[in-house]
């Protein structure tokens, strides 16, 4: 059938530029630049251009330029672009549209909608540069009440604690979904800076176990290569109930991507594809989710935190609520801009609730009802930089995932290829040959950079409101205020309206 | 593991009445470290999760009834159960053996990807589902009595076998196999169609399947004191997955 598909991008090529060494032929893993040995020039067939920049990038001369397709369609608001031709990719295959990464339409990003505050006379600003500043942070069950003996020695027992130097931890992407090497980038970098990664659901491969105290193991619904020895080596163990880029469904890795090393650490046949059943068929209920709960705290002797993770839903303060009383340690929230390895489009754009809702209504609810201290919270789902994370801790996060933003790190352009399996910059990809684009040693370095970058200026904005550690802005919204937002939206937030 | 000539052979008894699965497990948890290689539960009233952490080849044998998640993500124990399990028997096992001397609840075997499960009588509702096969890795549930709907959905590898040696007639389950896309299940009986997920096909037993079930057969009438003779007699079928990928074609790129 003749595609009726218009290109999305234009690449140009200045040919007095261009020295054909086909670099951009080497590069495009969706093979749209050739050389043409006629004409003895190189070409590009523009139709298949994605947007990903990898040749630009990689070009030596500059010669490259990808530009949005010009072609007008007549105005239209309600029939704009993306929706005909959706349409006319369903018309042509009679599938469900799949797409990769996370929510890009133009639901009210609040964090935008947020300001920080900072000490003007009345109180002094702290210079980090000179004072000591702290952004430690523990995960983990805190107790009602702490005793002290005579000696001031504790006596509360307490529960598997988790240290990190940095609020600022790696979201789950799996082994499958994304390469060996990225992984190993994430677990060299959170290994570095002090933090934690996490393996997401494929399971974790033997190389990676030295990381394993920086480690957060994912059970899903899938269960892949989850065994005794992957449960040991890990710092936390985390049930993966939802995911905000696909709440609700579960997950088809394709076989395509099931390579021999993917088969060794899911422990499926290579080329199967792997089901992530929507439900986990153990949990449908809070008192089903205890018995997961506990069945990994027994399996792991009650030495590690374990983790419930949900995509943020309508009822999310009502069902985190449910999660700490079953004995969830750590609670994750999952935003609607939560990003995947692959979902069906009109679920990942439609389906879920703004984060900083979901924190700020989740937070409110546990402190309502007096069991805040017994999880921690921890949100992902859109976290672009350091100042959403202080946006996030001052909402009642105790710490946030990122996980587009660690892969914009490594070279990701968000051209929302990923359930491709193609990924020009060897991220989202199993493919030998691509895979090798991220070198682990240069991978690792970008992301504990960011990671410093962000700390650096997490502790200049702690230090601007007068505060020498992170644990004062924790769930204090009085550092926040609203900009342009409805009163609902302030009271549902927590917030003042700035001025106010 | 390595046996040393210190290692207690006689069995250890406990007494499991009024004790909570947290200590119960911790002790059992202690004794098997210690070298501890049979061990006898009695008076055992729901409590969860026995097995789950032990991760050596002890033995433990249960008279009672062992609560939920029995051998939840196990390896390497054998556990005999005189009386019923409840649900989750055997979550996530990864090696191991679970012999019921009675019936079981639902989810019996989820996700399991090694070790064998038999049950003497019948289990709830899906059963054996996700069951998953890695290499030598293939993990194995026989069923005596009747399952309930639901068996061996999303199935991906390992074998299931049920007898239905209490009922005549047709098997009464329903959505078997749905989504199945690897393993195999042997059916003594007939089933109709329409009980069937759509991505499962029946066949007859060739001399791979007959081999491979009479052994199965075999142990599980050792285990019961059945004759395997007499329950092999009857007509078996297979099924098994039409495809390894019945969801790839669903999506548009």
């Amino acid at each position: 059938m003749k595609t009726y598909l218009p290109p999305k991008f234009l690449v140009e090529r200045d040919q007095d530029k261009c020295i054909k060494c086909e670099v951009c032929v080497n590069q495009c893993s969706f093979d749209n630049h050739y050389y043409d040995a006629e004409d003895d020039e190189m070409k590009t067939r523009t139709e298949g251009c994605v947007g990903c920049h990898r040749c630009v990038t990689f070009c030596p001369t500059g010669a490259l330029t990808v530009r949005r397709n010009p072609l007008e369609y007549r105005d239209n608001y309600n029939w704009r672009p993306e929706y005909i031709e959706d349409i006319i990719k369903q018309a042509e295959t009679g599938g469900v549209l799949l797409t990769g990464m996370g929510n890009d339409k133009g639901q009210r990003i609040y964090w935008d909608h947020l300001v920080l505050n900072a000490s003007q006379v009345t109180n002094p600003s702290i210079d980090p540069l000179r004072e000591p500043m702290e952004l430690t942070t523990y995960l983990g069950r805190k107790p009602d009440r702490v005793e002290l003996d005579t000696d001031l020695n504790l006596q509360t027992e307490l529960a598997p604690q988790v240290k990190l130097e940095v609020p600022v931890m790696f979201a789950a992407m799996s082994y499958g979904a994304v390469s060996l090497n990225v992984h190993e980038s994430l677990a060299r970098a959170a290994t570095e800076a002090g933090t934690l990664w996490n393996t997401g659901e494929g399971g974790l491969h033997p190389k990676l176990y030295k990381y394993g105290n920086n480690t957060i193991v994912q059970v899903a619904s899938g269960r892949f290569g989850v065994h005794p020895e992957y449960l040991e080596v890990a710092r936390v163990v985390e049930i993966k109930i939802g995911q905000g880029a696909k709440p609700g469904i579960g997950g088809h890795l394709p076989g395509e991507k099931v390579s021999a090393e993917v088969s060794a650490t899911r422990m499926i046949p290579q080329g199967t594809d792997a089901l992530s059943p929507a439900p986990q068929h153990d949990i449908y209920s809070i008192e089903d989710l205890a018995q997961l709960v506990y069945a990994l705290k027994e399996a792991t002797h009650y030495t590690k935190p374990v983790s419930v993770k949900i995509a943020a839903v309508h009822n999310s303060a009502a069902i985190a609520s449910g999660m700490v009383r079953a004995g969830a340690d750590i609670i994750v929230l999952d935003g609607l801009r939560g990003a995947t390895g692959a979902a069906p489009k009109v679920i990942r754009d439609n389906v879920g609730i703004p984060i900083e809702l979901a924190l700020a209504s989740v937070d409110t609810r546990l402190r309502q009802e007096g069991i805040r201290n017994r999880a921690s919270i921890v949100v992902s789902g859109g976290i672009r930089n350091s100042g959403d994370v202080a946006k996030a801790i001052a909402l009642g996060a105790d710490a946030v995932y990122i996980g587009t933003a660690a892969l914009i790190a490594l070279g990701c352009r968000l051209c929302q290829q990923c359930h491709t399996g193609k990924c020009a910059w060897g991220i989202c990809t199993t493919d030998l040959f691509l895979s090798k684009r991220v070198n682990p040693d240069i991978g690792a370095r970008r992301l504990a950079n960011l990671l410093r970058g962000w700390s650096l200026e997490l502790k200049d904005m702690l230090g601007g409101m007068g505060i020498n550690a992170l644990e004062s802005l924790r769930g204090n919204r009085l550092h926040l205020r609203g900009v342009g937002l409805t009163e609902t939206e302030l009271k549902i937030l927590g917030v003042k309206m700035a001025g106010e | 593991m390595k046996v040393t000539e210190t290692i207690p052979e006689e069995t250890i008894k406990i007494d499991a009445s009024g004790i909570y699965y947290r200590e119960l497990n911790a002790r059992l948890r202690e004794l098997a470290q210690n070298g501890a290689r049979k061990i006898e539960l009695h008076n055992v009233y729901g409590q969860r999760y026995i097995g789950t952490n032990l991760n050596r080849p002890v033995e433990v044998t249960i008279f009672g009834t062992p609560g939920n998640d029995l051998g939840a993500f196990m390896e390497g124990p054998r556990i005999t159960v005189y009386g019923n399990a409840q649900d989750g028997c055997g979550n996530t096992m990864n090696d191991g053996e679970i012999i019921i001397h009675g019936h079981a609840g639902d989810v019996i075997g989820l996700s399991a990807r090694g070790g064998k499960i038999f049950v003497r009588d019948s289990v709830g509702y899906r059963a054996g589902i996700h069951m998953k096969e890695y290499q030598d890795k293939k993990p194995i549930l026989v069923i005596g009595g009747t399952a309930q709907d639901f068996l061996g959905e999303y199935m991906a590898g390992g074998t299931l076998v049920l007898l239905g040696l209490n009922r005549e007639g047709h098997h009464k389950a329903k959505f078997v196999g749905t989504g199945m896309h690897g393993g195999v299940i042997y059916l003594r009986g007939n089933i109709e169609s329409y009980q069937l997920g759509k991505e499962v096909g029946v066949a007859e037993l060739g001399e791979a399947d007959r081999e491979l079930l009479a052994r199965l057969v075999g142990e599980f009438a050792a285990h019961f004191g059945y004759n395997a003779d007499e329950i092999l007699k009857h007509k078996f079928i297979k099924l098994f997955p039409l495809s390894l990928r019945p969801y790839g074609r669903i999506y548009a790129h």
